[in-house]
């Protein structure tokens, strides 16, 4: 077996609770598959390894087409949540509820325990320079197994024959 | 389905080379799969994963996920990766002599 081994990058641009977790689940299954990984999280999506913000990410029904009544359990078909409610206080905080809730009962780890799986099983996570520069922000900002702060030049060296997906 | 011959044994596989019928396996069969992954021998560590899978695999009828074994079994993720090195979630379903796990984490 000589030949070199299957590699797969994630880069993470996003910090709503819906667009943390298709890094996380497919990292994990292309882990559990013994494809390497290698994680990037730029902009929002450092939100992701944030010590301050990691257990705090939402998701908020304003301007999300998908997000139907029938998501909070009325059988409503077709009919989405009215903008008009989505800007009420405190929707953003159920629509996250309604999502964590649900990930609960199918017993999908919240976001912190998901990038420790990851960490632990060999997955490489690292931010993006110009955007912790922007954020002024610092390494000691984010959570354990954040190996380093790097520029877009340096990930396009560390993934080089790997697949990209930009999240 | 195919057969194929493990451990002096005649299996029937599908064409991954999992075992289709649970109950056919045993732990010769189970340490000449391990060999074959790569995996030269299985150390009492190997086996508390292993059996763990059995357990749940032939109440449930399908292999548990990477996380039910962390959890269920206690064997901590880095241990499990480094038991079964290089794509823990289908050796260990195949050395368990139990299809592909079924769900996503």
């Amino acid at each position: 077996m000589s030949e070199e081994n299957r590699k797969i990058a994630f880069i993470c641009s996003k910090g709503d609770l819906d667009m943390v977790y298709p890094a996380l689940v497919m990292g994990w299954a292309a882990l559990g598959n013994g494809i390497d990984v290698t994680i990037f999280f730029t902009f929002w999506g450092m939100d992701m390894i944030r010590e301050l913000r990691v257990d705090h990410l939402e998701i908020a029904p304003v301007a999300n087409t998908s997000m139907k009544m029938s998501m909070m359990g009325v059988d409503t078909g077709n009919l989405g949540i009215p903008n008009i409610m989505g800007i009420l206080p405190g929707m953003t905080a159920f629509a996250t509820k309604l999502m964590k809730d649900k990930m609960d009962g199918l017993e999908i780890p919240p976001v912190r325990e998901y990038l420790e799986m990851l960490v632990d099983a060999g997955a490489e996570l690292y931010a993006c320079k110009m955007s912790v520069d922007m954020f002024d922000l610092k390494k000691d900002d984010f959570i354990e197994g954040v190996i380093d702060i790097v520029t877009a030049g340096d990930f396009m060296d560390m993934t080089e024959g790997a697949q990209i997906v930009f999240i | 389905m195919s057969t194929k011959e493990i451990a002096g044994k005649t299996v029937d596989v599908n064409e991954e080379g999992f075992l289709t019928n649970p109950n056919e396996w045993d732990k010769d069969i189970a340490a000449a799969i391990a060999v074959e992954e790569g995996i030269p021998e299985l150390t009492a560590d190997h086996w508390q994963v292993i059996d763990y899978c059995r357990e749940v695999g032939l109440e449930s009828g399908s292999a548990p996920t990477l996380r039910n074994i962390t959890q269920g079994a206690g064997v901590p993720t880095k241990q499990l990766f480094s038991l079964f090195p290089k794509g823990p979630a289908k050796k260990v379903a195949k050395i368990s002599g139990l299809g592909k796990p079924e769900g996503c984490v």
